[in-house]
């Protein structure tokens, strides 16, 4: 019998749990109370990043995901949500900046990320600021529009047999032995399920919640600065080393370190600020103020440059920074994809693959669950008791 | 470098009639106020004018109404800068208002010396917007052609500069303001070949009970109307401009008869040549700077979204105003008498003593009642056409900053499953552009989701600005050992 899977969440990573698990011939419904991307999908640059991630079980999810993007370009066709392999440039503003990163990279090299050392940062980027003293290039680093990417995961998943529907999850309904038997929605409809997936981003602790499965996913605010398009200046996605660590810190406050990269459109993107403030939609100029500042640094040409546009999202993040990915130990049949912070655009298509090798108990397209366990709820749960 | 202005009791945005009135109100009533406007003159849309150096040198005074408010509003405003009472801040343009528990910060840059541009930060415990509104566009076959403008910036150019912008001028869309437009442009010695007005020549007779009320409307669509007679301007009701058609530029355009619900009437296309185009649909409330502080918005009765006030123009979020047409367009006089009503809410908020006395009070609010009535009623007679979009081909340009066709953008909610302009956006980059939707969100709207209002994006940065201006304002704050954390 076939296996029955509601995912909740229709952003890229529901639509990649759905994309994965219709090609592995589960019979998927993809639940959202709102249209395809339209939560943190849309709100970020579309990262797929190697180069900010640290060794460990993020950026093995990551090296699976860059793999499983550029699977995914030549199934569904590359062009169709703009995979752009351009490689990511990391810059030093220091020597001792650059001999951080230095170490750093290294490690990364060890972990089977493609590092290469740049002396003359400018040969690469000719409109960085002079006397930069050096930087690493990280030829894997992506982008894709991810707004497209999950559209287009989410149509081939229908196309392989899935269906969408737009409803608000409710709970989760179980049989006499506590299995999992569907999912309720706010309407009063029951969806039957064998497994339900929270994929439901920044707002997964409360999906988590209503399916009997509590996760702590809380909301992280960035902003992110849109200029007026320009001929093309910047070729890679362009970053200081300061973001590596503002990407990994737990502070309360607002973080700055500047991503600064070209999009097809001509615009400039200037990320990433990071401020812990839960739900609050308000423009903070500080933010503005601070990542236009960084941004003209490396690039002193973009002073003169428009700002056009402010967007902000609410990232999803666990306490421990690492995305929550797997069965509950709590709920039968819960299997959580969510908490990817910053980077679930990256890590998007490997948790689909990882999701789909959960449901199905066996390896599926190089995920093998035996290989992420640090990603497991179970970390969340035993950590003092039930976790809200 | 970025600047911190003096704090205010009042900051008004925007120095059009309503605004104007407004600040000349709260100084009367003892206040400090800071008045900004990103022109280089006070006066508004209505009331512009070539920059003060060049008045004499352009005379526009047959092209203005209410001039005598004008003068004595500037004169008020003349006398509290003297007395030190008012922070006038032209060629300001306001980013970002946020708000804290001490009031408002109104950021703005400062284009005198443009192109160098400097951030100027006002506070204020009060805020009131009366930021007006712009020409609501329709696109059609060949609108993105040069000399096909709006009716609004064919009457800037003669109001800003005396400038006629053709020689054969063609006008169409909807509402009364074709008329002025029209007669200006006929007197200034410009051949207007047509002039399209969509609604039929009836739509006043099913409730004339506006118009009686408001006589003073009626001459003056009277007197427009003697003047297009006078230089034998052609006025077709029932009849839209669908198409413009030309090479480098446009050279005719095509009218055609309309049917009820708006849709051309096979057969009756016809070419009249024109090098100049002027369309206007109405106007949209410019609503940037209110949506992201997240006070409560109203549907007005012309299709648009506008700004929820009370019978003192007090907006939902303590502390912050609206006047004009922000709250529903409606002419310069109610925007005058909304202008004078929010002062007074100020001035009694604040704890000062009214401007006005009771009996002036009561007459500007019905004032307002009444050309709200009227403004109503000219909604209801002026409508966008339901059927406007059977003008557009597929290749017709819908956004004009990004080169999105109308075919993309119904791909995006046939194919794309699209509902609403925002993931229009996200999958075609409609109204990603310069403009940010503000020319192309209605039209898109229309095309996705025709029966709900529209409702505005929420746009974070009300208007462009150089990296390098923001840039300075974070080094002043970081120098000033300011708050970079607030």
């Amino acid at each position: 019998m076939t296996l029955k899977v509601v995912v909740v969440g229709g952003g890229v990573v529901g639509a990649a749990c759905a994309f994965h698990a219709a090609s592995a011939g589960l019979d998927v419904t993809v639940v959202d109370r709102g249209p395809v991307g339209a939560g943190t999908t849309s709100r970020g640059e579309g990262n797929v990043l190697l180069s900010d991630k640290e060794p460990g079980p993020e950026l093995d999810l990551a090296r699976l995901s860059r793999a499983l993007w550029d699977e995914a370009g030549e199934e569904l066709g590359a062009d169709l949500f703009e995979l752009e392999p351009k490689g990511g440039l990391v810059v030093a503003r220091t020597d001792e900046g650059l001999a951080a990163l230095g170490v750093f990279a290294a490690r990364q090299a060890r972990a089977g990320v493609r590092v290469e050392p740049v002396d003359r940062v400018r040969e690469l980027e000719p409109h960085l600021a002079p006397g930069l003293p050096g930087g690493v290039h990280y030829p894997q680093d992506a982008q894709v529009q991810p707004v497209r990417a999950a559209v287009a995961l989410l149509d081939a998943a229908v196309r392989r047999g899935a269906r969408t529907r737009t409803a608000e999850v409710a709970a989760a309904v179980t049989g006499r032995d506590g299995a999992l038997t569907g999912v309720r929605t706010a309407a009063g409809d029951v969806l039957p399920a064998d497994a339900v997936v929270n994929a439901a981003g920044t707002w997964g602790g409360e999906v988590g919640r209503r399916l009997g499965a509590p996760v702590e996913v809380l909301p992280r605010r960035g902003f992110v600065l849109v200029t007026e398009p320009l001929p093309p200046m910047v070729r890679h996605k362009v970053y200081s080393a300061d973001y590596v660590a503002g990407v990994a810190s737990s502070d309360a406050g607002l973080e700055t370190s500047c991503v600064v990269e070209g999009t097809r459109g001509g615009t400039v993107l200037i990320g990433a600020s990071r401020e812990r403030v839960g739900f609050d939609t308000r423009l903070n100029p500080a933010v503005v103020t601070r990542l236009a500042a960084q941004a003209c640094r490396l690039f002193p040409f973009l002073r003169g440059t428009h700002l056009i546009r402010t967007y902000r999202g609410f990232r999803p993040y666990c306490p421990d920074h690492l995305p929550v990915v797997g069965p509950d130990p709590r709920a039968p049949g819960v299997v959580h994809a969510c908490g990817h912070e910053g980077a679930g655009i990256g890590l998007a298509p490997a948790t689909g693959a990882l999701v789909t090798a959960h449901l199905l108990g066996r390896p599926w397209r190089g995920a093998d669950p035996a290989a992420h366990t640090a990603l497991l709820p179970d970390r969340l749960v035993s950590r003092g008791g039930a976790s809200r | 470098m970025g600047t911190t202005g003096e704090t205010a009791d009042l900051v008004v945005v925007g120095a059009g009639p309503a605004g104007l009135a407004a600040a000349v109100t709260a100084l009367a009533g003892g206040l400090r106020v800071a008045l900004v406007d990103s022109a280089g003159t006070v006066g508004g849309q209505f009331w512009r004018h070539p920059p003060d150096t060049a008045r004499a040198a352009i005379p526009t005074a047959d092209l203005h109404h209410g001039l005598r408010d004008y003068r004595a509003l500037r004169e008020a405003l003349a006398a509290a800068g003297d007395r030190g009472r008012l922070d006038l801040r032209l060629a300001h343009h306001v980013w970002s208002v946020t708000r804290d528990e001490d009031g408002f910060t109104v950021h703005t840059v400062d284009r005198r010396r443009a192109p160098e541009e400097t951030a100027v930060t006002l506070r204020a415990p009060r805020l009131l917007v009366a930021t007006g509104a712009y020409d609501r566009q329709l696109p059609f076959p060949g609108w993105d052609l040069p000399g096909v403008l709006t009716l609004g910036g064919l009457q800037a150019l003669l109001k800003g500069g005396g400038v006629v912008a053709g020689d054969r001028v063609a006008l169409g869309g909807t509402g009364p303001f074709l008329l002025p437009v029209a007669a200006a442009l006929a007197a200034r010695g410009a051949r207007v070949v047509t002039v399209c007005e969509a609604a039929g020549p009836s739509a006043w007779l099913r409730s004339p009970g506006p118009l009686l009320r408001n006589p003073a409307k009626g001459a003056e669509g009277a007197r427009y109307g003697l003047t297009l007679a006078r230089h034998g301007v052609r006025f077709r009701p029932r009849t839209a401009i669908v198409a413009a058609e030309g090479t480098d530029r446009v050279t005719s355009v095509e009218i055609a008869s309309l049917a009820a619900d708006g849709s051309p009437r096979p057969g009756t296309e016809r070419r009249v040549e024109a090098d100049t185009v002027g369309v206007g649909w109405g106007f949209v409330p410019q609503l940037d700077l209110l949506v992201p502080l997240g006070c409560a918005l109203a549907d007005s009765d012309d299709g648009s979204t506008v700004v929820a006030v009370d019978a003192g123009q007090r907006t939902t979020v303590p502390g912050l105003y609206a006047a004009g047409e922000v709250c529903g367009v409606g002419g310069a006089r109610l925007s005058l008498a909304e202008g004078r009503l929010a002062a007074e809410s100020v001035l009694a908020d604040h704890g000062a003593a009214p401007v006005l006395g009771r009996g002036r009070r009561a007459a500007v609010r019905a004032t307002v009642k009444r050309h709200r009535a009227f403004a109503r009623a000219l909604a209801r007679a002026h409508p966008v056409p339901s059927a406007w979009s059977r003008w557009l081909t597929d290749d017709t340009v819908v956004c004009r900053c990004e080169e999105v066709t109308a075919g993309a953008v119904r791909a995006a909610r046939t194919d794309g499953g699209a509902r609403d302009h925002r993931q229009v956006k996200q999958l075609t980059r409609a109204g990603m552009g310069w403009c940010q939707g503000r020319v192309c969100g209605p039209a898109v709207h229309c095309l996705v989701a025709p029966h709900r209002s529209y409702t505005p994006t929420e746009r974070l940065v009300a208007t462009p600005l150089t990296l390098g201006a923001l840039a300075d304002l974070d080094h002043a704050r970081e120098n000033t050992g300011g708050a970079a954390h607030e």
